[in-house]
């Protein structure tokens, strides 16, 4: 992990419209590890959720054969969270609004993910 | 009928060995005078006590009246005597289409018609049969929820319905192999969602919609088609995620239709 790249990592997320945080966060624990959020954001839980969803999706798609996860993205009336995994057990994750465009946000996730690996 | 029962009846009052009881108890038998044919069949099978005809004509006259139990012993009795006797197999399988079981009265209707193939009731029965037997696979089908994805891409496969507790409703999700793992997965499935659920309301993100995940091998969709339920679909990377997700929404349709079915 390079923690210098961190910050800048998650900067560009949030320049996405729609973005209103993002984070990075260790898998296993459900820990912060860095965070961009707007506030009113509570980033523990955040975190907390997106591990424990992540590692339940991941269950599932063991059962289902799906392979590793490369993205996910659970989407509801006002908003999504964006989960996507990276070097080191880490995960980046992005808290949207509904009027995220969802393939440009995983771009940037992409690059952040690449960046601190 | 009348007049040719009591000629009959007088030709058997003459020569009390004569055969001629297997008709007569017959016509009584489809006059309705279930009493007088039962005393005709009776009277017969005390000269003729292991004639299968005479036996038929009794169990026949039994299934009438009612006495299915009766019948079937004395049809069964006859088989012992004579193992493809028609009447028999004919009436072995009467009893079963009127129990619904289906596939037992077409086995022995088969075999009726493979010993007598000109046989225009067995005939007409094997119809009525076949289509009695389609119209309850029909309807397991619809109960069981077999049938509810029908027609969508993946129906056979890759399409799980489950309510909220991770137990399967309907369709069927098979792995690489072809084994079947709807169950392992739906578990997993549901304590997803959950945590979906919770996420979304913990976040304050309002009703989550959706749960996609890609994988290095397959895409799963999660989301629910109606209250406590859960829909799984699941497609293999080649598919685009956006094409999943049409999926989902036929099959999302699919599982309200039925539901509905099933509340109603």
């Amino acid at each position: 992990m390079k923690p210098e790249r961190l910050h800048p990592a998650l900067d560009r997320i949030t320049r996405v419209r729609g973005v209103r945080g993002a984070m990075v966060v260790s898998a296993e624990d459900g820990l912060v590890v860095a965070d961009a959020l707007m506030e009113g954001i509570r980033g523990n839980a955040v975190a907390a959720l997106a591990g424990s969803l992540a590692a339940r999706l991941a269950r599932a798609g063991a059962a289902a054969a799906a392979g590793e996860q490369r993205f996910v993205h659970l989407a509801a009336d006002g908003g999504a969270l964006l989960l996507l995994p990276g070097a080191d057990g880490l995960l980046v994750v992005a808290v949207t609004d509904q009027h995220v465009n969802v393939g440009l946000a995983r771009l940037e996730m992409q690059r952040a993910a690449e960046d601190i690996a | 009928m009348a007049d040719e029962i009591r000629r009959m009846t007088a030709e058997l009052a003459r020569d009390p060995a004569s055969l001629v009881f297997l008709q007569l108890g017959d016509a009584l038998r489809l006059q309705g005078q279930l009493d007088a044919a039962a005393r005709v069949a009776r009277s017969g099978l005390e000269r003729y006590p292991d004639r299968p005809d005479a036996l038929d004509l009794y169990a026949r006259v039994l299934a009438d009246a009612g006495n299915r139990r009766a019948a079937r012993e004395t049809w069964e009795r006859i088989l012992t005597l004579a193992p493809r006797h028609v009447g028999a197999l004919k009436g072995l399988a009467y009893l079963a289409y009127r129990e619904r079981d289906y596939d037992a009265a077409l086995d022995l209707l088969e075999m009726a018609l493979s010993e007598d193939p000109a046989d225009q009731a067995v005939v007409l029965a094997l119809q009525t049969a076949r289509a009695a037997a389609e119209r309850q696979d029909a309807e397991f089908r619809v109960r069981t929820g077999a049938d509810i994805f029908a027609g969508i891409e993946g129906a056979d496969h890759a399409i799980l319905l489950l309510d909220a507790r991770g137990l399967v409703l309907g369709g069927v999700l098979r792995d690489l192999r072809g084994l079947v793992v709807s169950e392992a997965v739906a578990a997993y499935v549901a304590g997803a969602a959950q945590e979906a659920e919770r996420a979304a309301r913990v976040l304050e993100l309002g009703a989550w919609q959706t749960l996609e995940c890609e994988g290095t091998e397959g895409h799963l969709h999660v989301s629910p088609p109606a209250s406590d339920t859960i829909l799984l679909v699941q497609r293999d990377r080649a598919v685009p995620a956006g094409r999943v997700a049409l999926l989902a929404r036929r099959a999302a349709a699919a599982a309200r239709a039925w539901l509905e079915a099933q509340a109603g």
